[in-house]
């Protein structure tokens, strides 16, 4: 518990300012539009309605969907610049964060400046008018100073909403508070998940605060009330910042890796490897399984670690399966020649899907593989993760098998195998790796058909990564270096309840265990 | 001089004002007087553009309202003309003496003047020099006329537009308004044009008074003339109330002087 808040506590700095930066840059910028929005809204009805209906419709897209939304909205985009201009632009972290936060941020900001500006009195506006000031004037001295409380109350809304809502800039590559949040979840590490709503809830609440003095100040003209506002927040922003000054932050290598357990304790194990060699390393955590692959082959992340029949099915959308060495030679060459992909080699180990029973259940059915369990599927239950069904291995294995379960049910990995073992779900997809087969007592169904591919874990470079001698040297001696048992017990140290482990300590007691030298 | 030449003004195909043709005199003090809804506050923002009139057109000392280039119309007309209504619409996050220097900073006036100006404001409508520290919230309701009265004078324009200036005000201060404006009025040879409801009022303070009635001219003339007498049986109804009144004052007069 000491252990994990501690190391929660020294990821603040690099978390807390990249949120900061962040969450800052979206609000200005949904200011610098919404204002001038607001006021031509405030004037005019034709342009009012329709973009209040925008800014109300960005609003009912969940936050999490539309920070998804701007990464292949971006890559496309980079496509065309490379087209046209000859260089891209990364599609992933950053941009797509900001993009969304500031679409995020502009409803409260616009309504309060249509609203504040259209509740000015009207006797004050007519004596505008009367004594002959110009549109701008009376804008500028009358509406806008009457209406800054209205306003600055919309900025507060907006500065909460973004502060949270960019917890969930994670999943898209950004650093954030969310990271806490995201790998929490997944490594069941509920201090890391507390610690990052706290964190991010604690932030949204003191900037609500000092921009609540603003608005007071603003409303009950008080001048020392703005400026005490005013000065508190440039201070927290500086002090927030300034790990962003401290350091240096172009990172010589990047890192990525999918939102599980193993990824995270492999992305660290490469990281650690790479830093041993003098270079700045950042990681890229969280990516989704088709959003890593295009990291990689854009360029915006250097290197990763990916699974043969994932590659096989969905990269390159192959519904056979040959074996496992045709699988990784097609791989191979299919990529490098394709996106310029280079595949460095197996690890050793695999982490298939599979589907899994508790053993004692499945004994009692008598089912022993998939063959088996066709005939009872339908009065059971199929928990799967996120994203096994609509991945391209269920259908193959589906159609295979004739299943036909009884109810199908998507969970986050963790809480999965917490369903299987309440009873909710009577068989899972499984990953082969995973440390909590054993742990669970669960038996994996064997496939006579070989109807889902080999997954051996490969370690994929760049374009670019792939060129760089360095890197290649640093990595090399991961090929065939971690079997299945290693990796199941470097797993379950991070996915059990008690004496968890973060990643970095995980992948150090890995690279031990399997003898490899920093 | 002000003229209104054959305007009119249609809302929603009714027409408000109009045909209305009428000249006013540099330096005379005319109330516009009728009943809600006769047009008088129409006419009066035709006078500075913050109406525009549908057919007909207005002239302000030799210039047609709206014929002004574009880049200074409407608002330039305005700045040289004073604007009071009833609501006063003073400022409420400027302080007074903020409310009175509006005008000036828009005329373009250097600060040493504008401050000096508003000093000079606040005697002229007879009120101590620290009010102009003050919101105009922490302002009676008396205050507040007199400063919305002084804000309108305060580019020293020719002519005064005033739309039920006094009418939020409890009688007595009213009339102590009324007759306090009726002196500047003399004294800086402004040009007036004072739209009410209340004939006493017009009465009282006007030189010349325009009744009108559905945007139309009923009768026009100064005050004695039309309390004597006037044709028009609307205008003879109007002017009853006060010609009342002013028997019964002078029999009760009468009535304390025999007793």
């Amino acid at each position: 518990m000491d252990d994990r808040f501690a190391a929660a506590w020294a990821l603040l700095p690099g978390y807390l300012s990249q949120h900061v930066l962040l969450s800052l840059c979206a609000l200005l910028l949904g200011l610098a539009i919404s204002l001038p929005l607001g006021v031509a809204a405030s004037r005019s009805a034709a342009v009012r309605w329709p973009s209040l209906f925008v800014a109300s419709l960005i609003q009912t897209i969940p936050s999490l969907a539309l920070l998804a939304m701007f990464y292949p909205l971006l890559l496309a985009l980079s496509a065309v610049s490379v087209a046209w201009f000859g260089h891209g632009f990364p599609a992933l972290g950053f941009a797509p964060s900001l993009i969304a936060l500031t679409l995020y941020s502009m409803l409260p900001i616009l309504r309060n400046a249509v609203t504040g500006i259209r509740g000015v009195d009207p006797a004050a506006v007519e004596a505008a008018d009367g004594m002959g000031m110009t549109s701008r004037q009376r804008l500028l001295w009358v509406e806008l100073p009457l209406a800054a409380p209205v306003i600055m109350a919309g900025m507060r809304t907006a500065a909460v909403w973004t502060i949270g809502a960019a917890t969930l800039s994670t999943p898209v590559g950004q650093t954030s508070l969310g990271n806490y949040i995201f790998s929490g979840l997944q490594t069941e590490n509920w201090v890391y998940v507390t610690f990052g709503c706290v964190a991010s809830a604690v932030l949204a609440l003191g900037a609500d605060q000092l921009l609540g003095l603003i608005e007071s100040g603003l409303s009950a003209r008080r001048p020392w009330r703005i400026w005490a506002g005013a000065i508190g927040l440039l201070v927290g922003i500086a002090a927030a910042l300034s790990p962003l000054m401290a350091t240096n932050t172009t990172a010589t290598y990047k890192v990525g890796a999918k939102n599980f357990s193993e990824q995270y304790i492999l992305a660290e194990l490469m990281a650690s490897r790479l830093r041993a060699t003098g270079a700045v390393v950042s990681t890229k955590e969280d990516l989704g399984s088709a959003t890593a692959y295009r990291a990689l082959a854009s360029g915006e992340v250097d290197v990763y670690i990916d699974y043969s029949g994932t590659l096989w099915a969905n990269v390159l959308g192959h519904k056979d399966n040959p074996g496992r060495a045709a699988v990784l030679a097609g791989l191979t060459k299919t990529l490098k020649a394709r996106d310029g992909v280079t595949v460095l080699g197996a690890v050793g180990f695999e982490n298939a899907y599979a589907l899994a029973m508790r053993a004692d259940r499945a004994k009692a059915l008598g089912i022993a593989s998939v063959a088996d369990l066709a005939g009872k599927a339908p009065s059971l239950k199929l928990g799967s993760d996120l994203e096994f069904l609509s991945r391209p291995e269920w259908a193959a294995i589906r159609d295979a098998y004739g299943l036909n379960f009884a109810k199908q049910t998507s969970y986050q990995p963790t809480f999965m195998y917490r369903a299987l073992a309440d009873g909710e779900a009577d068989v899972i997809s499984a990953f082969s790796s995973d440390g909590r087969i054993a742990a669970d007592k669960l038996v994996i169904l064997s496939d006579p058909k070989g109807a889902l591919p080999p997954y051996d874990a490969v370690i994929l470079l760049s374009p670019r990564a792939g060129q760089d001698a360095r890197l290649r040297k640093a990595l090399t001696p991961l090929v065939g270096a971690i079997s299945v048992s290693a990796m199941q017990a470097a797993n379950f140290s991070i996915d059990r309840d008690t004496h968890k482990l973060g990643p970095a300590e995980a992948a150090r007691d890995l690279a031990k265990s399997v003898g490899l030298n920093p | 001089m002000i003229s209104f030449d054959a305007v009119t003004k249609i809302y929603g195909g009714r027409r408000v004002v109009g045909p209305l043709s009428l000249v006013i005199p540099k330096g005379k003090f005319v109330a516009l007087l009728g009943g809600s809804g006769c047009g008088k506050t129409t006419s009066l923002k035709m006078i500075n553009g913050l109406v525009t009139p549908d057919s007909g057109r207005v002239v302000v000392e030799g210039r047609a309202v709206g014929a002004e280039p574009v880049s200074e119309a409407p608002s330039a007309l305005r700045r040289r003309i004073g604007y009071v209504f009833q609501e006063v619409g003073l400022f409420p996050h400027m302080t007074v003496a903020e409310n009175l220097a509006v005008g000036p900073r828009l005329a373009g006036w250097a600060a040493p003047r504008i401050a000096a100006r508003a000093a000079e404001l606040l005697s002229l409508i007879a009120l101590p020099p620290d009010v102009g520290e003050r919101l105009p919230a922490a302002l009676s309701g008396g205050q507040r006329q007199r400063v919305g009265l002084a804000r309108a004078l305060a580019a020293e324009p020719a002519v005064m537009l005033m739309d039920e200036p006094f009418g939020a005000l409890d009688p007595v201060l009213r009339d102590g308004l009324g007759q306090d404006y009726r002196a500047l009025h003399d004294r800086l040879g402004l040009t007036t044009v004072m739209v009410t409801h209340d004939v006493m009022e017009a009465l009282l303070l006007a030189d010349r008074i325009v009744v009108l009635d559905a945007g139309v001219i009923l009768a026009d003339g100064p005050p004695g003339a039309l309390l004597a007498d006037h044709p028009d049986p609307v205008v003879r109804a109007l002017m009853e109330t006060p010609r009342r009144q002013a028997r019964r004052l002078e029999a009760l007069a009468a009535g304390a002087g025999h007793g």
